[in-house]
This record gives C-alpha cells, sequence and structure tokens, in this order.
C-alpha cells in the first residue's frame, strides 16, 4: 500500500517538477550568457499559452500524427517514474529494466519520427532522419553504460542497481567514470542539448529535433515540450540513480523520505546547472561530427565495461 | 485415448493433404476454385498441424519407418521436442500466408496459378518433411525438394532476366551448401554404413572430425540461412519472388537451416567444443552487422527486407553460439536461456518478417512499385495495411512490447550472464560482442523508421499512390493473423517459455520456464528477481492508461477547438511530394558513415549536362572479394577443359580408347 502510494506520489512530483528543472537550466544559461532570464517557471507559462491556443493541423495529416503526442508524453511518463529518485521500493519497477527503459526511450524516438515524416514535409524527415542518426548511436551507448552498471551490482533492475551502488565506498570507480562521461555524452545527445542540437534554435539547417516538430501546435506542441521536459528529467534523475545514489530512501525506511527529498533537489539544482555550464562553454558541432561524438560515447561505455573486467572494479 | 504415434500420424496426414492439394491445384487449372478454395484448404492443414505439434511439445518422441524409397533404405522419421517445434513455426506462420495468398493470387492466370499451387504445397509438405526425417537419406530428399520447389517458386515471373538470374543463384548457393551438408552426414556416420541419425548420435567421433563435421554443416546450412558470405542469394531471390513465397521463404525456410544447425550440433554430435561457439557468435555478428547495415541503404522495399533477415538470422546465429558456449563449458542453466532466446526470435523472426514481405505485396500489387522513393502518403489510401505493417515494422524494430523486443531482450540477458564463463579472455570478449549486437538492434529501429516512413508517410509520390485500393478480407485475415502473433508473443513471453522449455530440455537438459514463472505469468524473471525482470503486459497497460488518461485531461480542461491548414514547413510555400525525403536520401547518414564498407559507387552530374543522370549505387563487397574471383577461376578451368571437346567423334574414340589402355595398365 505505502509503495503505491509512494508511486503515485513520485508519479505526480515527475510530472509536475520537470517544467521547472528546464526553466531553471535555462535561467542557469542565461545567467551564464550576463543575460537576466525569464525566471524558472517560464516553461509552465509557455505551456498554459500553448494550451490556449487553437490547434492547427495540416490537411494530410494522418491519425498517427494526431496520436503521437500522447504516446509520447505517456512513455516519458512512464520512464521518469520508474526511475527510483527518492525511494527505491516502487511497484511499478520489477516491470521494467534498464533494457526495457532504453527500449521506450526508442519506442518514443521511432513515434516522433514517424509523426515527423507524416506530413511529407523537406524539414520533418530532415529532422527524422538526424533524430534516427542520433538516436542508432545514442541508445548503444545508454544500454553499454547501463550494462557496466548491471556487471557491477549483476542485475538488470534498476532498484537493484542503485541499492548496489549506493552501499559502495565513496570512492572513484574507473568503470563508473567512464560511464559516467559516456553518459553525460548521450544525455547531451538524446535531449537534444548544445553541442548536438540547439534547443532554441530555428535555423534550417541545423535543427534536429525542432525540425521534427514543426508542424505542431497548441496542445499537441504543448505535449511534445512537456514530454521533453520530463525525458531531460528522467536522464538526469537516471544518472543521479547511477553515480550518485547516495541519500535515497530504501525500502521501508520511511525516516529517510524527507531527507531523500532535500538531497535529490540539491542534486537537480546542481546537475541543472551543470548542464547549463556545459552547453554555455561548448559549441554546436556540424551534423557530421555527431557519429564522432556519439560514437567516443559509445566506445567509451565499452571501455568503461572492459576496465570493469580488467580491473575487477 | 491417445495413441503414443498420433503426433507423428497427424503430421503425415497434413504432409499427405497438402500433395494432394499441390496435384488438385495443377488439375483444376482454374484462378477462381484455386484461390478460393485450396489455399484456405492448405491454411487449415497448416492450423491442425501446428496445433498437434504445440501439442506434442514435450510429449514421448514418436518413430516412423516408411517402406518408401530405395529396397533396403526405408525412410525413418521421428518426432521429438525439436521437431515439434519447428513444425509449430511452420504451420503458425504459414496459416497466416497460405490465407493471404487466395487473394494475392486472385487475379491470376489459371494455368500458372495451377502450377504455382503446385510448387507451393509441396514447397510446405517438403519443410514439414525436413523437420520430421531421421536419417540422412530421406533428410537430403526433402531438403532437396524443397530447394527445387523454392527455385521454381522464385522463378514464378520467369520472363524477366533478372528474375532468372537470381534463380540461378539461389539454386546454385543451394547446392554448393547441399553438398556441403551431405558431407558432414558422411563424416558423421563414421564409417559405419548406416545413415540413420540415431546412428549417428551414438558414432562418437574424435575432436578433429566432430569439429570438421561442424564446420561443414555450418557451412552448408549458413549457405541456405544466409550467414556471410553465403548471402549473397537473398536480396537477389527475395525481391523475385512473389511476396507470398518471399514470406515463405524467409519467414520458414531460413529457419530449416537454423533446424539443421541446432539438430547436428546439439543432438547428433553430442558435446560441443566452446570454440565452435565462439565462431558461431563471431560469424552471427558480422552477419547482423553487415545486413542491417546494407538494408539501410536499400532503395528496393523487398531488398530492405531481404537485408533485414540476413540481420535476424545473425541475431539467431549469436544465440546459436552462445547456447554452444556455455554448454561447452557446463553451464547448461545458461546454455537453456541462450537457446531460448534463439528459439523464441526464430519464432518471432517468422511473424514479423512474414508479415512485412506479405505487407510489400499488398503494396506492390496496389502500386505496381518496389522503389520505395516512389510511393508515399499509403497510410492515407491504404489505412488497414499501414495499421498491420506498423505493427511488424516496430516488432521487427525491437521496440516494447512487440516479440521482437522479447527475444532480443532474453538474448542480452544472456550475455549480461557470461562474466561467470570459466575462460578469462572469453568472458571479456563477450561484452563487447553484446555491444555489436546492441548496435545491430539500434540500427534496425533506423531500418525500420525509414521502411514505414517513406512506404507509407508523407505524401504520395505518384499518381496511382493516392488512388491505391486498400486490402481485402482474405489479405487481411492472414495478416492479421501474423499481426496478432506479434501481439501475443510479445505480450505473454511465460507461456512460449514454458513450451519452449520441451526444447532445451531435449537439447541442453535444463529449462528456464520455472524459473521465468516464479513470481507468476504476468512477470518474466528469467534468472532471479532482483537480478532481472521484465513485463511486457503491465508496460503496455500503463502507457495505455497514461494516454487514455492525458486524452482525458486534455478534453476536460481544453477548448478543443482545431482547424484544418496546409503544411506550414517553416513558411516554405512551393513544397512539393519530392522535397520528401526517398530512401535513399534517409539512408544517406548511413552510407556516408560507414562508405568504406558499404562500397558506394556515384555518378554525380556536373552542373553543365545537357542531361543531367544520378545514379548512386551500394555494392555488395563480398561479390568483388568472393564470388567475382571464384567464378573467373571456374570460368578459366571450363575453358581449359573445353579444349578437350572438338566435337569429332574420332577424337572422342581415342579418349575412350586411351582411357581403357590406361586402365588395364592401372588395374592389372
Amino acid at each position: 500500500m505505502n509503495g503505491i502510494l509512494l508511486q503515485l506520489f513520485q508519479d505526480t512530483l515527475v510530472v509536475l517538477v520537470a517544467p521547472i528543472l528546464l526553466g531553471w537550466v535555462n535561467q542557469c544559461r542565461a545567467w551564464l550568457q550576463n543575460r537576466s532570464g525569464a525566471g524558472v517557471l517560464q516553461p509552465y507559462r509557455v505551456l498554459i499559452k500553448l494550451f490556449h491556443k487553437d490547434a492547427v493541423l495540416a490537411n494530410n495529416a494522418s491519425p498517427l500524427f494526431r496520436s503521437t503526442p500522447y504516446i509520447l508524453f505517456s512513455s516519458m511518463w512512464l520512464a521518469a517514474a520508474l526511475v527510483p529518485v527518492i525511494a527505491t521500493d516502487l511497484p511499478l519497477s520489477p516491470a521494467v529494466d534498464v533494457i526495457a527503459l532504453v527500449g521506450i526511450f526508442a519506442v518514443a524516438r521511432a513515434f516522433i519520427s514517424l509523426a515527423a515524416m507524416d506530413i511529407g514535409t523537406s524539414f520533418g524527415s530532415l529532422g527524422a532522419r538526424r533524430e534516427m542518426l542520433v538516436g542508432f548511436l545514442a541508445e548503444p551507448a545508454l544500454l553499454m553504460v547501463f550494462f557496466t552498471a548491471s556487471v557491477i551490482s549483476h542485475s538488470t533492475s534498476l532498484v537493484t542497481i542503485v541499492e548496489t551502488l549506493a552501499h559502495k565506498q565513496f570512492m572513484l570507480y574507473p568503470s563508473l567514470a567512464f560511464a559516467a562521461v559516456a553518459f553525460v555524452m548521450v544525455l547531451l545527445a538524446e535531449n537534444a542539448r548544445v553541442p548536438v542540437d540547439n534547443p532554441s534554435t530555428h535555423l534550417e539547417l541545423t535543427m534536429i529535433h525542432e525540425a521534427m516538430i514543426l508542424e505542431y501546435s497548441a496542445r499537441h506542441l504543448a505535449l511534445i515540450e512537456w514530454a521533453g521536459a520530463i525525458k531531460l528529467l528522467a536522464y538526469i534523475t537516471i544518472g543521479i540513480a547511477l553515480f550518485v545514489p547516495w541519500g535515497i530512501a530504501e525500502a521501508g525506511d520511511w525516516g529517510a523520505l524527507p531527507l531523500a527529498l532535500v538531497a535529490l533537489f540539491l542534486k537537480l539544482m546542481a546537475a541543472g546547472a551543470g548542464l547549463a555550464l556545459l552547453e554555455t562553454l561548448s559549441a554546436k558541432l556540424r551534423i557530421f561530427r555527431v557519429p564522432e561524438f556519439l560514437g567516443t560515447a559509445f566506445l567509451l561505455a565499452v571501455l568503461a565495461m572492459l576496465v570493469h573486467y580488467l580491473l575487477g572494479v | 485415448m491417445t495413441t503414443p504415434n498420433l503426433p507423428i500420424d497427424i503430421a503425415l496426414g497434413v504432409i499427405i493433404y497438402w500433395l494432394l492439394l499441390a496435384v488438385a491445384g495443377l488439375l483444376l487449372q482454374n484462378s477462381r476454385a484455386i484461390s478460393q478454395w485450396i489455399f484456405p484448404a492448405g491454411a487449415a492443414g497448416a492450423l491442425v498441424l501446428a496445433v498437434s505439434a504445440l501439442s506434442s511439445l514435450g510429449g514421448a518422441i514418436n518413430v516412423a519407418v516408411l517402406p518408401l524409397g530405395l529396397p533396403d533404405l526405408p525412410f525413418h522419421l521421428r518426432l521429438d521436442s525439436l521437431s515439434a517445434f519447428f513444425l509449430l513455426l511452420l504451420g503458425a506462420a504459414s496459416i497466416g500466408i497460405s490465407l493471404y495468398s487466395a487473394g494475392y493470387f486472385r487475379h491470376m492466370e489459371g494455368g500458372s496459378l495451377g502450377l504455382l499451387c503446385f510448387e507451393y504445397h509441396i514447397f510446405l509438405a517438403a519443410m514439414a518433411l525436413v523437420f520430421l526425417a531421421d536419417d540422412a537419406y530421406l533428410f537430403m530428399v526433402a531438403w532437396e525438394s524443397m530447394a527445387l520447389s523454392s527455385y521454381f517458386l522464385v522463378t514464378t515471373d520467369h520472363n524477366i532476366p533478372e528474375t532468372r538470374r537470381a534463380g540461378f543463384l539461389y539454386l546454385l548457393i543451394a547446392h554448393v551448401g547441399a553438398v556441403a551438408i551431405l558431407m558432414s552426414f558422411g563424416v558423421m556416420q563414421g564409417g559405419h554404413g548406416d545413415y540413420t541419425f540415431s546412428t549417428m548420435r551414438n558414432a562418437h567421433l574424435t575432436e578433429f572430425w566432430a569439429s570438421v563435421t561442424f564446420l561443414l554443416a555450418l557451412f552448408g546450412f549458413g549457405a541456405k540461412a544466409g550467414i556471410l558470405p553465403l548471402h549473397v542469394w537473398l536480396p537477389e531471390a527475395h525481391p523475385a519472388a512473389p511476396s507470398p513465397v518471399s514470406a515463405m521463404m524467409s519467414g520458414i525456410m531460413l529457419k530449416t537451416a537454423i533446424y539443421g544447425i541446432l539438430r547436428v550440433s546439439f543432438d547428433l554430435l553430442g558435446m560441443p567444443l566452446w570454440w565452435w561457439g565462439v565462431l558461431a557468435l563471431s560469424l552471427g555478428l558480422a552477419t547482423a552487422l553487415y545486413g542491417v547495415l546494407f538494408a539501410a541503404v536499400q532503395t528496393d522495399m523487398k531488398r530492405l527486407l531481404a537485408y533485414s533477415s540476413i540481420e535476424n538470422i545473425g541475431i539467431i546465429l549469436v544465440g546459436i553460439g552462445l547456447g554452444l558456449v556455455f554448454h561447452a563449458l557446463n553451464k547448461d542453466a545458461l546454455a537453456a536461456l541462450a537457446l531460448t532466446a534463439t528459439l523464441y526470435h526464430a519464432l518471432n523472426h517468422s511473424f514479423m518478417k512474414g508479415l512485412l514481405f506479405l505487407g510489400t505485396g499488398s503494396v506492390l500489387h496496389a502500386t505496381g512499385e518496389r522503389d520505395m522513393g516512389k510511393l508515399g502518403g499509403l497510410i492515407h489510401s491504404m489505412p488497414k495495411l499501414a495499421l498491420l505493417v506498423l505493427v511488424g515494422a516496430l516488432a521487427l524494430a525491437g521496440l516494447p512490447p512487440l516479440n521482437g523486443f522479447m527475444s532480443e531482450w532474453l538474448l542480452l540477458q544472456a550475455f549480461l550472464l557470461s562474466p561467470d564463463l570459466p575462460l578469462p579472455y572469453l568472458n571479456m570478449l563477450v561484452p563487447i560482442a553484446a555491444a555489436a549486437l546492441v548496435l545491430a538492434a539500434a540500427l534496425a529501429g533506423y531500418v525500420m523508421v525509414k521502411f514505414y516512413g517513406v512506404i507509407f508517410l508523407g505524401q504520395p509520390r505518384m499518381e496511382k499512390t493516392a488512388k491505391a485500393h486498400d486490402i481485402g478480407a482474405w489479405e487481411l485475415l492472414g495478416m492479421g493473423w501474423l499481426a496478432l502473433g506479434c501481439l501475443l508473443l510479445g505480450l505473454f513471453p511465460v507461456f512460449v517459455i514454458f513450451n519452449l522449455d520441451h526444447v532445451t530440455l531435449m537439447l541442453v537438459g535444463k529449462t528456464l520456464g520455472s524459473t521465468a514463472a516464479q513470481t507468476g505469468w504476468l512477470l518474466l524473471t528469467p534468472i532471479q528477481p532482483e537480478r532481472a525482470s521484465y513485463s511486457p503486459l503491465v508496460l503496455l497497460v500503463i502507457i495505455v492508461i497514461g494516454v487514455l488518461f492525458t486524452l482525458f485531461v486534455v478534453k476536460k480542461f481544453y477548448h478543443g477547438r482545431l482547424r484544418r491548414g496546409p503544411a506550414w514547413d517553416c513558411g516554405f510555400p512551393a513544397q512539393t511530394a519530392r522535397m520528401q525525403d526517398t530512401a535513399e536520401g534517409f539512408g544517406q547518414p548511413i552510407r556516408q558513415i560507414f562508405e568504406q564498407v558499404l562500397g558506394v559507387i556515384r555518378e554525380v552530374p556536373s552542373p553543365y549536362d545537357k542531361k543531367p543522370h544520378y545514379h548512386g549505387e551500394t555494392r555488395d563487397l563480398f561479390w568483388d572479394l568472393i564470388y567475382l574471383p571464384i567464378a573467373w577461376v571456374a570460368e578459366r578451368i571450363s575453358a581449359l577443359i573445353g579444349k578437350l571437346q572438338q566435337g569429332r567423334i574420332p577424337i572422342y574414340l581415342l579418349y575412350s580408347f586411351v582411357t581403357l589402355i590406361a586402365l588395364l595398365a592401372f588395374v592389372r
């Protein structure tokens, strides 16, 4: 019963916090670029604006196009709900392990790419092609990061991984260090951040994610934007769960919950600020440098696994 | 009530029934009667076979001896769990394909349809006999009937030169493979002169001869399965054949080779050596990566699917390799896991690929076009077909909760357990192999988005695509069956694994089912619950609830105003259908990244060309590296031998005379 309550609490939390996290990243970026910024609640204002608008659909939009925002939102929500962020006893988590989690991200990617091709505009298919290019390189890299954590903890269940890693001594594990670098690179690529993509661009030649959602408007666009924010939150919480799991409340330990919430809050703030710093310091890559960037991530992740075998840690 | 030999009697009955249908088709010569009666009747036979095979999984081993064939050389038949599983695969997949054929071939001219119906049912019966054969003699007879009947099916459109060439290539490689299989049986019987499989099981070969047998079998069956470098016939033969035949060949016939490899390496040879597994694993990985890379750059939709079949055979071979390694090192529980994944993937692939090939058949019928770059927008004119193909495409892309993901998940679990292996370097190689496998699986997603997006989405690129007619009732029924299979195999893994248990019990002596269901049928836990668990049904239900909830909230609080208008496209006004990505455009990133592997040939017009001509092609490197040199050598040798043939009788008499003298000199 408590587990179900906790699960519902987390489900609500991730949906509501995600836009604020996005706002925080944008705010940090504004500060770093010497601008005053629009405040952490700006994504919410954008969502409210979009939800007030009339939806415009292209004449030849198919049912696939109309249902994609809902599928995207729902699958990202599921992904974020599965990551143990504040406590480790989530009743849903046995249903989906890390491989299936990567599968859920892949489902979302396949649907948004198909929807982008549905209208049949030049930008839509260009965006879809680039998104799949990023995807086919980022997905194996992400899986290899997970596999490294899996062979360390002898499990592909996210909860077991987090519990094992949280009990490790506080020291530098070379395999996890490699994996962490690879993970950050994948995070940047998968969430359409600089240097792979620029979330604030509408310059034709450089966009990936934005090119795919050009034809969406109003409620559909709002759902997609919101799903994007949840995806960013999911990735950051996965990173937290794998690499800095300390402070999480373990099964049955209710007293630790408030502390876990505070810890999560601080970690998210730090991760958001770090992301903004990374984005400010790097420049956007040419699209054909992206495979090199992601190939590096993939190799680093494989290296992480090999290091684990060689050193045994 | 049940007599012990009932399952094999039913299987034999279905085979005879199919043979009768074949003859009936030949005699009828009436396209309406054949399509409306014979093909559905064939599907009914397939259903009986599938049900009987399913119920005989894990039953007693059935044997039968038929007094046919040569004197003193009767046919031995045997139905064990491995045969039963593959008969189930054959029956279950061919139900859908036969039903579909009833609609697909209805416009074909009566005489040629009669012939096709004859070959089609002979093909079915031959494949069933391959799975039942218990001696090398019957096995080869069935194997060759299968190869010949499928050759005639491939060359149905024999007035097209490419089709004849494709058929020749297929026949050639099939026979090279058959020779290797025959030799492998020859080695395996160990000089007893008795070619039954039971003798082979008891012939204890030395490690050397066992390895020779394994290598010959891998080569021979690999030629049928399309393992690198013997894969070149697949992308030629599949596009040439009518779509239901492609579906049958890719979905079922390739699995006969998988059956052969499993039969030889796990059953007939007894204990495998670990390096066999490593060899199969590496070949499988190379095949998977090569297949999927080439699939990504294809422009012909059936060639794309053929390369995707090569990829999937690679994945299956990886599973076999892993199973062999585990089995050889006495980790039989892990071997059972790897083999379960292998068999599961074989079953899944026959459903997914059957569905997609049938889908291309309907597209071809409606538009007459195989080039993806000329299709597009079919989701509007053929919505039913679009939905069914979407299921197949998502399954083949390995996305949860469908079946393709399920078997890949099991295979990855097997990989993650390999650290327990006792060989130091091997356990380090395995994670790298897992990385390569994951890369292939991710690329499969790329391929399927390209396949579906270019054919079904966007604006129609031709007039006739916009007016295409959707599929009829028979097609809907056949494809619906296969799509349902993709869904159910994905959603209820525990039940599937319980049935696969009988096969792994027979091959390696361990099972997975009771472990997999230790926390109930809803949750699949291949080892321990804390180690890994997955529940596709829960995943699907949650996503559906999420979609409904979101829809409900949006409906409740949103004003719901919606307008239709022209596409925006960043305000660019002159949008035409030709500005969308074609198949070539969509594959361009892959071509650019993997240019070294793909052998890209491109002719780009200069700006001053009066008649600009663009030509792009990706060549299979194995043609230039292996096949053309071999063909060159063969031609040279034939030319030399040809000098003996003068066409004059005195010369030939002289040859006979010299031969006689030589023989007398030696034999004396």
